[in-house]
């Protein structure tokens, strides 16, 4: 057991910063820093500096653009980026669909979408939870009929991230309404400009527009769209969930904020005193560092594992990365709302919106509620942390 | 960076895990709780005989020359069975003294006899003043001739009634919480002015008041004269991360004696484990067993660290992690297992009284934290 960084791993962190540094334009980590929402061209770009590099998609099969990269690797890729902090790459793209056609799907599917997918020519949204189907996904509605070659899609999606900007969907429809629920599930590719689709969007307690509703009334899909087999599509499913709870921990995104956190604590006056010298609120964040170190420290127990372990198959372990690694972002942002103080109060929106009234309060203090707000969700998403503990009570202590 | 155990590791703890699984039912343990000492002689030989108590002394002391992993895997295993023999007093605390403080010559005469069974140690560091306080010292040490006389009173001095010898700390100079002028000495525990009152601890382990009245200690028999306080706290900070593995074999056992429990036990014609809300609190226990793991990792890295400060810092954090999780999963244990939870006469409740107690013992949650704090926490800002 030696948990310090190898001299060739420390020598990889240091490209990585240095790329981060030479590539990322300072005016979007001020964004990220700021807590501010990024426009799409600022991801797209980032995300074809880092494809240009050869970083895109580390996790793929290297034919496909994958780097090769140790667990340990990838860790510290994402760490970094996460501190800096630089844009995360875009998860719908290279964690979720990405790897799916990469295991399951056809090859002239293959060569169609993975080139497309990693360069973000294709920006792709995630279809899957529906009005009636959250937590219980598999009792989702929307129906695929077959007809010749084509799929006729009917139904609602909900939630969809960035649906606005999407160009493609990755839908779970049913195609076997008497099979057994899970069993009747397929793994359908949409076009976002095909006739029929409508996204409406759905505005968050933030006042943000992330999310939307998506419907499709007759939708006609390509057979040739289909990833897999017919009705195999919650396999696929539950291997992409399963990766999207590994990267949800996001150690590198609260220690950013914790540091944030300490830096605005540091010009926030109480009485004659910074706030950061009050030894209640110091204690507070004491404890969020602490609980941010054995998160950190689990994560590292699982990456390093992850050499042990069959391919694919995600450690239910990745269970607790998922429960406590949203519940300490959401203690930052609690913390990040608590160091602005009254000037948390007044409602701002973000640039872009035609408003421009001067600022009530310093600059820094109006997008920490909104964010607080709108990390509740991270405990949400991703399979809700209830979800979470259900997976962990059977696969771990089979109750 | 690696996580894995080598396999000398591997067997060394497998070793220890079949010595107990073998020696160390429920029934016996309680038979040695009850017994005078409050512990097994018997079982401590074959702790020799399997070389633990030589563990981390240097192979040229006569020791196995294992490091903090070593003390970790071997400690987990004492948890797991809540093992009772002064493994932590003797090994981990006094030996730890004597590694770091003690002379060539010391160690050679020492470790042996601690690696062989024949000789217990505890260390007489605390005082009734110093609540956590690791540099409060009143007890003094007055040079006469070449060497001291020792006066003072020292408390909670763990299996301090069955130690054969004790290193007692007592200040030579400077103030009662001065770092600089503490010393550390090796006392005959039937030596003359020594006065030893023994007890129980509320989870059935011993520990003793002591008293030192002109306790004379030969020149040879001093560790060190000035050295002290930085000595006692780097060991209290390998005792903290030897503890943290501790509670984590502890919690774990709880956490499998409870999820057990949850299958077996019914009520309303099921087992009660079909609830959703039993089973959310028992993967709330394995979060907590889990989290205290990882921690119990980190510090046994961090105890080993050369930046006395940062190692510091780091061995507080471990010790605020197995706090709470000690908490949480000594509470929610004994909820989980109903009113037989409760009783003397169940395994579970005496893992619970000694999580209660790991929590307590080298400083609290709330002591810890604060240690954090004042260090401007663990990410530089």
């Amino acid at each position: 057991m030696d948990l310090r960084f190898t001299e060739e791993e420390l020598k990889f962190r240091d490209e990585v910063r240095a790329f981060i540094r030479e590539n990322l334009p300072d005016s979007v980590r001020d964004k990220l820093v700021a807590g501010l929402h990024l426009a799409k061209d600022e991801i797209v770009a980032w995300q074809r500096a880092l494809n240009k590099k050869g970083w895109a998609v580390p996790g793929w099969p290297q034919q496909w653009g994958g780097t090769g990269w140790t667990p340990v690797q990838r860790y510290i890729f994402d760490s970094e980026i996460q501190q800096y902090p630089a844009p995360q790459t875009l998860a719908f793209n290279v964690a979720m669909v990405g790897p799916v056609i990469a295991q399951f799907a056809n090859e002239e599917q293959k060569k169609k979408f993975l080139p497309a997918t990693a360069n973000l020519d294709i920006w792709w949204c995630q279809g899957f939870s529906e009005p009636g189907a959250g937590s219980d996904l598999a009792s989702l509605k929307t129906n695929a009929r077959r007809e010749g070659d084509f799929y006729i899609i009917n139904g609602q999606k909900t939630w969809t991230t960035l649906a606005q900007w999407a160009d493609w969907c990755f839908v779970l429809a049913r195609t076997d309404s008497q099979a057994k629920k899970q069993e009747g599930i397929s793994f359908i590719l949409v076009d976002m400009k095909t006739p029929g689709i409508e996204v409406r969007p759905i505005q968050t307690i933030d006042g943000g527009h992330e999310v939307n509703e998506v419907f499709f009334t007759d939708v006609k899909v390509p057979v040739a769209n289909l990833v897999g087999e017919e009705n195999k599509g919650w396999d696929y499913a539950k291997f992409l969930l399963g990766n999207e709870r590994t990267s949800i921990a996001r150690v590198g995104v609260s220690k950013e904020r914790i540091r944030r956190i300490k830096q605005l604590a540091a010009i926030e006056r109480v009485g004659e005193k910074p706030l950061i010298e009050d030894e209640r609120f110091r204690e507070k964040v004491a404890a969020v560092e602490i609980a941010l170190k054995t998160l950190e420290m689990t994560q590292l127990r699982v990456v390093s594992g992850e050499r042990n372990r069959v391919k694919g198959k995600p450690d239910p372990a990745s269970s607790i990365l998922k429960i406590r690694g949203s519940e300490i972002q959401q203690a930052t942002t609690e913390l990040l709302m608590e160091v602005v103080g009254p000037y948390g109060m007044p409602y701002r929106p973000e640039e872009g919106h035609g408003h421009n009234e001067p600022p009530v309060g310093p600059d820094y203090a109006a997008p920490m509620v909104p964010t607080y707000l709108n990390w509740r969700k991270i405990s949400i998403y991703g399979g809700s942390n209830e979800i979470q503990k259900n997976i962990l009570a059977k696969a771990i202590l089979g109750l | 960076m690696d996580f894995d155990f080598s396999e000398e590791q591997r067997m060394l703890q497998d070793s220890v895990d079949r010595l107990l699984a073998d020696r160390y039912s429920f029934q016996e343990r309680l038979k040695h709780l009850k017994s005078a000492e409050g512990w097994s002689r018997d079982v401590w030989a074959q702790y020799a005989d399997l070389g633990i108590l030589g563990l981390p002394f240097a192979e040229e002391d006569g020791g196995l020359g294992g490091g903090s992993v070593e003390t970790m895997l071997v400690m987990e295993s004492l948890g797991k069975k809540l093992a009772l023999e002064p493994y932590l007093a003797t090994v981990v605390l006094a030996g730890g003294a004597l590694r770091h403080a003690g002379s060539a010559k010391q160690r050679a005469a020492l470790a042996p006899q601690i690696a062989d069974g024949s000789l217990l140690m505890a260390l007489a560091h605390s005082e009734p003043q110093a609540r956590y306080n690791l540099a409060s010292v009143r007890t003094t040490a007055r040079k006469d001739g070449d060497g001291y006389v020792l006066n003072g009173e020292k408390t909670l001095v763990l299996n301090g009634d069955s130690a054969d010898k004790l290193i007692v700390s007592a200040r030579v100079s400077g103030g009662e919480n001065d770092t600089a002028g503490v010393g550390l000495f090796l006392v005959d525990a039937k030596a003359a002015g020594v006065t030893r009152r023994g007890y129980p601890l509320q989870d059935g382990r011993r520990a003793a008041e002591i008293t030192l009245e002109n306790v004379k200690v030969a020149a040879g028999d001093v560790l060190t004269a000035d050295k002290g306080h930085e000595t006692i706290a780097r060991v209290i900070d390998e005792a903290i991360a030897a503890i943290c593995a501790e509670g984590v074999g502890a919690m774990e056992s709880l956490t499998n004696l409870t999820v057990e429990y949850l299958k077996t036990r019914k009520q309303f014609g099921v087992a009660i484990g079909n609830f959703q809300v039993l089973q959310h609190r028992a993967v709330d226990m394995l979060i907590a067993t889990d989290e205290a793991r990882s921690m119990a990792m980190y510090a046994s890295m961090m105890s080993g660290e050369s930046n006395a400060a940062e190692r510091a810092t780091a061995v507080s954090a471990a010790k605020v992690q197995l706090c709470k999780s000690a908490r949480t999963v000594g509470q929610e244990g004994t909820q989980l297992h109903g009113g037989i939870g409760m009783t003397m006469e169940y395994e579970g409740g005496h893992y619970f009284k000694r999580l209660t107690l790991l929590g307590v013992l080298f400083g609290d949650h709330d002591h810890h934290l604060r240690v954090v704090a004042r260090a401007g926490g663990l990410e530089a800002a």
